[in-house]
């Protein structure tokens, strides 16, 4: 792997940068691997790499059915925090933070993490509560969070209303400054860069079309560019996790939905942190690029479409400008849909099966790009010991059978 | 957004409506007799099917009742709707491996 750095750039300008060399291979792929992931978003790739990394395992193969970072990890609006409610979420939420903060050095990959500060906005007497409660208790968990009266709001973001006669109007909000974004395209290619590097093959335009068993065990896969045999098998394929577990015979408490999102035509730097509100639907944040981007909750219905309702736009919009009445003349220039892995206490599944050798990666929803290191860091631990990090226990299938949920809805409900 | 046929009201817009997920869980007979597994299965186990799929809606903004609806979650066709306890509408002859 030639090491990104100042002295390759300036090496190739020298031959007008036509002699960088590819930042992965595309192997064809071999009859048998030690493990096989399926899906090349980022929670995948990361879970490769952090397996040959942390564990020494080499004999890896990433199967992508399109192209990396296809699905959820480059339609996401990039919102990166980790000021969750519950313990077990604050943890490793905030481990995967803490992966983030190192994360460029660690792959030599620019994923321009920038911690601009995340503000969640209370718009009831029930918010505020709600605000102060989660502060005090991410607190308790090491994780930085502030609380911000409305005026303190209007300080950290000017072009926000907190006028009183609003309809529902901003009464304070939480603030983690270390919240923040990043490239969402940089994660999926840098890990896929670090990891081919240490010996994975990524195989893309491959898709899983069973998974094969010997018995109570996985014994490799059937797949569009043929069969290949595997010890273990980790599932990361967000929207479509059900439709791999039907493979298998095994049964999700996930549902698909549309997760929409736009962006405005470019404008001057007008906002330079995250606003969220789970109150009223509407999140914002604005790019490199000058585009504001925005998103809000699902389409109600389940869907494998990639795309959602108007509806759901206008209402966010709406929602967007009483709370930025200067966007009113800013014109949207496209929006887009992902399919999102939503579970009923809106907390992910990391976990073991009932079958030997096949672990899931999935239910990360509306808000797994944020926890992309962490995620994959947990998995690699848990496909690779055959148990669990104590980060990702709690996060197992069996807590639907034993009632151990972790109710992140007010959290996690509409927000990102 | 969809245009749902009501069996009541006529198609309406999806506005009108509210989503009720996977049609046709039948409620246990008999709850104490269930093991934490079966309480599983029928509380948070879902089809999510790609493909047709059948599901509830409710017109909460019309009529307030509930029916289910044979729709297609892959391109958003919808088969046809029922009332509850009717039996669902024939699936289009092209459905046979929908993707
Ligand atoms: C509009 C939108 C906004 C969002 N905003 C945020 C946000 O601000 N912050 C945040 O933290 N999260 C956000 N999320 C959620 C976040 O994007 C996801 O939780 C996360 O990216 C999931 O990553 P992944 O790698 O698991 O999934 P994906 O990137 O979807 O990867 C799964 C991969 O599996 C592949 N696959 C599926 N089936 C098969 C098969 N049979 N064979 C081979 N490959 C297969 C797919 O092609 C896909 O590439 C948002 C999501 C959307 C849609
Ligand atoms: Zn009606």
């Amino acid at each position: 792997m030639v090491k990104y750095s100042i002295l390759t750039i300036a090496r190739n300008a020298l031959t007008g940068h036509k002699n960088w060399p590819k930042q992965w291979r595309s192997p064809e792929p071999k009859s048998e691997y030690d493990v096989i992931i399926i899906g090349g978003g980022g929670h995948g790739l990361a879970t490769a790499y952090y397996l040959a990394k942390e564990h020494g395992v080499r004999n890896i193969a990433v199967l992508e059915k399109g192209w990396l970072g296809g699905g959820n990890t480059a339609r996401n609006t990039t919102i990166v925090r980790s000021n969750y409610l519950w313990d077990e979420s604050a943890a490793i939420y905030e481990k995967s933070l803490q992966l983030w903060e190192g994360l460029a050095q660690d792959i030599n990959y620019n994923v321009m993490l920038s911690q601009r500060g995340v503000l969640n906005l209370a718009h009831s007497l029930g918010d505020v509560r709600e605000g102060v409660r989660r502060v005090n208790a991410n607190r308790l968990n090491d994780v930085d969070a502030e609380w911000l009266d409305a005026d303190g709001v209007k300080e950290f973001c000017p072009i926000i209303n907190i006028s009183k006669s609003a309809r529902h109007p901003v009464l304070g909000a939480t603030l983690q400054r270390r919240g923040g974004v990043a490239r969402h395209d940089s994660v999926a290619w840098g890990y896929a860069r670090a990891a081919d590097a240490l010996g994975v093959d990524i195989i893309q335009n491959c898709e899983v079309t069973g998974i094969k068993r010997d018995g109570g065990k996985v014994t490799g896969v059937e797949t569009t560019r043929g069969d290949i045999a595997a010890k273990k098998i980790g599932v990361v394929a967000a929207g479509h996790s059900s439709v791999i577990a039907e493979m298998a015979g095994i049964r999700l408490p996930v549902t698909s939905h549309p997760l929409q999102a736009l962006v405005s035509e470019p404008i001057k730097p007008v906002i330079d942190c995250v606003v969220m509100s789970g109150a009223v639907h509407v999140y914002v944040s604005q790019s490199d690029k000058g585009e504001l981007v925005m998103g809000a909750g699902i389409d109600s219905f389940n869907s494998y479409a990639q795309r959602g309702s108007f509806h759901v736009i206008e209402h966010q919009l709406g929602a967007c400008l009483e709370l930025f009445p200067i966007f009113s003349r800013v014109r949207m220039m496209r929006t887009w849909g992902g399919i999102v892995d939503t579970c009923p206490d809106a907390s992910p599944i990391l976990s073991g099966t009932s079958v030997e050798g096949l672990y899931f990666n999935c239910g990360w929803g509306t808000g797994g790009f944020k926890a992309t290191p962490g995620s994959g860091w947990c998995f690699a631990h848990t496909l690779a010991k055959d148990e669990p990090h104590a980060l990702n226990a709690p996060f197992s299938l069996s807590r639907f059978e034993s009632g151990a949920l972790i109710d992140e809805h007010g959290a996690a409900g509409v927000a990102h | 957004m969809l245009n749902i046929d009501c069996p009541w009201c006529g198609k309406r817009h999806e506005t009108e409506f509210r989503y009720g997920g996977e049609a046709h869980i039948a409620r246990p007979e008999d709850p104490a007799a269930l093991d934490d597994t079966e309480w599983a299965e029928f509380l948070f186990m879902r089809k999510n099917t790609k493909g047709y799929f059948a599901e509830r809606w409710l017109h909460n903004n019309g009529c307030r009742r509930w029916f289910n609806v044979i729709r297609n979650t892959v391109t958003h066709e919808i088969v046809g709707s029922y009332k509850m306890g009717e039996t669902p509408p024939k699936l289009p002859k092209s459905a046979g491996g929908a993707k």
